[in-house]
């Protein structure tokens, strides 16, 4: 059952302290250059819990201002708000995520929050026109499996200890090599142990250098797994893995890069906001798997359960299993019937850009009137004349 | 003595696996609760939305007053079996869910309909709403497979039956073709 997807986090905790190893390591060596081991490893410490402190508690808030993230009500876009809704349901989430749309014509989407109960999804306003009802609900589905297995939270503390090595490493880097310098002065005027001292030096040197591409790849392994174990679940929420994979289609072709994310937030969306075309399957650099396998996997799914998608993933990966054999029940789920593109009237693409734009400008306090000649007047908040004239037609309106 | 001490840590961790089991099980039986009273919440919002699209749907439909009449008299009847057991509440909730959809097929035929904004809004709660109960039906089917699961297999069986924990029934509707694309015919 899918509960027991958890039990897989036990190899991202593996990882994870891999990482605060060498948080530690680097700590130490920084004490070298202070001739005080002791001293590093506090200072390590201590900016590490200092900075998770802050990435516990604000890192939702902090991440949704920099992307610029607006947050919308039912009323704003009902569409959304019941997939969101729906997505919460399917998979038991307590409560209802709030919902975010950010202005930018890239298409991505990610989710944040420490805990389920204090969850967020953000879309694009991109993303948001882009996908008819279905797609759109495999990738909120997408999104609510990350909160639900609790990745946000773990890829969160993940990104701060990477930060917090690179910082380290970088000062301490320099540290080492002023402390050096000095040091060795020292060691020469007192005589005798400069040597040993000095191969410590290079080793730590050299460790300061490798240890933030060890935390990047052990950071980047962490974070593809959580990808596809967010895909096998939003296919068994949806029970309708083709939604997920015809999004993923859409995100995969565009080649726009959002103009908010940075290299620290990047393993936070559904795709690779950084992504170049053409990108190789072994990539070891990339905190997502390449999109074109992920649709491959999705679309040999048999049914939706976890089991369909590991067979799936197996026939990829030359016999290799994704996900852990606890968590997969003998039991097969199938798939939802086809739907066909606007069956229940729904809003074709002009229809649904038209529909997001409405929101946007509403979002930012703009004023919608629409003149008889079919014009729509934007009206800025700034406005303060009681009456408007249209520039198409020339009739007044009241703002 | 020595004998005694062995007994009583015995007894001590029998009771406490007792413990851990009986909790495992309540928090199931919560979880079954919960997932039903959701289910509750989208079926009683279900109720709610038809009266204003049959409402709204008259003035266009003229020829398809027996349609809508069915959809109020199955709306009518699920809302009176609300409180009977979940396989005869299954049933007539799946006969308003097939009327809805025969309802929503032939709106295809009324393009004045279909272009007022007021139905729109109107469908696309109405289509939520469905989606939102085989959703929760999904979960709470889910939720009573790992509830039925725990009652019957061993060791959590015994503290099942020795608490008074009872198996719950499945929410099943028997409609094939629920999530199927409704069929749109042209000729009147």
């Amino acid at each position: 059952m899918w509960e027991q997807i958890r039990s897989n986090q036990i190899r991202s905790v593996v990882l994870t302290i891999g990482m605060g190893a060498l948080l530690i390591l680097i700590g130490y060596f920084l004490g070298l250059a202070f001739d005080n081991a002791i001293a590093g490893l506090v200072i390590a410490i201590l900016v590490w819990a200092v900075l998770s402190l802050v990435g516990y508690f604000q890192g939702d808030s902090i991440l949704l201002s920099m992307s610029r993230a607006k947050k919308i009500k039912r009323d704003d876009h009902p569409r959304l708000y019941n997939v969101v809704e729906e997505m919460k349901i399917a998979s038991g989430l307590e409560k209802m995520p709030n919902i975010y749309i950010i202005d930018d014509p890239a298409l991505n989407a990610f989710a944040t929050g420490r805990d389920p109960n204090r969850a967020s999804v953000a879309i694009t306003s991109g993303l948001l026109q882009k996908l008819n009802r279905d797609e759109l609900q495999g990738v909120i589905a997408h999104e609510i499996s990350h909160i639900k297995n609790r990745d946000v939270l773990l890829m969160a503390m993940c990104s701060i200890l990477l930060g917090t090595i690179v910082l380290l490493a970088w000062y301490g880097s320099r540290f080492l090599i002023f402390g050096s310098m000095t040091g060795s002065r020292r060691s020469s005027s007192s005589g005798g142990g400069g040597g040993a001292q000095l191969i410590i030096l290079v080793v730590a040197l050299v460790f300061m250098i490798l240890a933030p591409i060890m935390a990047q790849l052990i950071y980047f392994a962490i974070s593809r797994k959580r990808e596809y174990l967010a895909d096998a679940s939003a296919a068994l929420y949806t029970r309708y893995p083709e939604g997920l994979a015809s999004a993923l289609e859409k995100l995969g072709a565009s080649t726009g890069q959002l103009k908010s994310a940075n290299k620290a937030t990047a393993p936070m969306y559904i795709v690779n906001p950084f992504r170049k075309k053409g990108m190789k399957a072994s990539d070891l650099s990339s905190t997502h798997p390449p999109i074109s396998e992920r649709i491959r996997i999705l679309r040999a799914m048999a049914g939706a359960s976890f089991n369909d998608y590991d067979q799936a993933y197996r026939k990829e990966h030359r016999g290799e299993g994704v996900i852990p054999a606890v968590s997969i029940a003998a039991e097969t789920v199938p798939i939802a019937t086809i739907k066909l593109e606007g069956e229940t009237g729904e809003p074709n693409e002009i229809q649904r850009a038209r529909e997001t734009s409405d929101v946007m400008w509403r979002l930012s306090n703009y004023n919608t009137i629409t003149c008889e000649c079919g014009a729509k007047l934007r009206v800025p908040p700034k406005f303060k004349e009681p009456i408007i004239k249209c520039p198409h037609c020339g009739r007044t309106h009241q703002v | 003595m020595v004998a005694g001490i062995i007994i009583g840590i015995i007894v001590g961790v029998l009771l406490i696996i007792f413990l851990i089991i009986y909790n495992g099980l309540v928090r199931r039986r919560n979880q079954v609760k919960n997932a039903w009273a959701q289910i509750d919440v989208q079926l009683k919002r279900r109720y709610d939305l038809i009266p204003n699209l049959v409402e709204t749907a008259k003035g266009y439909m003229k020829h398809e007053r027996e349609t809508l009449e069915s959809v109020t008299k199955a709306r009518n009847l699920a809302q009176q079996l609300s409180s009977a057991g979940a396989g005869e509440r299954a049933k007539a909730e799946g006969e308003l869910s097939s009327v809805l959809s025969r309802l929503l097929a032939v709106v295809e035929n009324y393009p004045d309909l279909k272009a007022n904004q007021n139905f729109l809004a109107l469908q696309e709660e109405l289509a939520s709403t469905e989606n939102k109960i085989s959703f929760s039906r999904q979960y709470y089917n889910d939720s009573v497979l790992r509830y039925n699961n725990q009652t019957q297999m061993f060791p959590s069986n015994i503290v099942a039956s020795m608490t008074g924990f009872k198996a719950s029934e499945f929410f099943e509707v028997t409609l094939a073709a629920e999530r199927e694309a409704p069929k749109v015919s042209f000729t009147q």
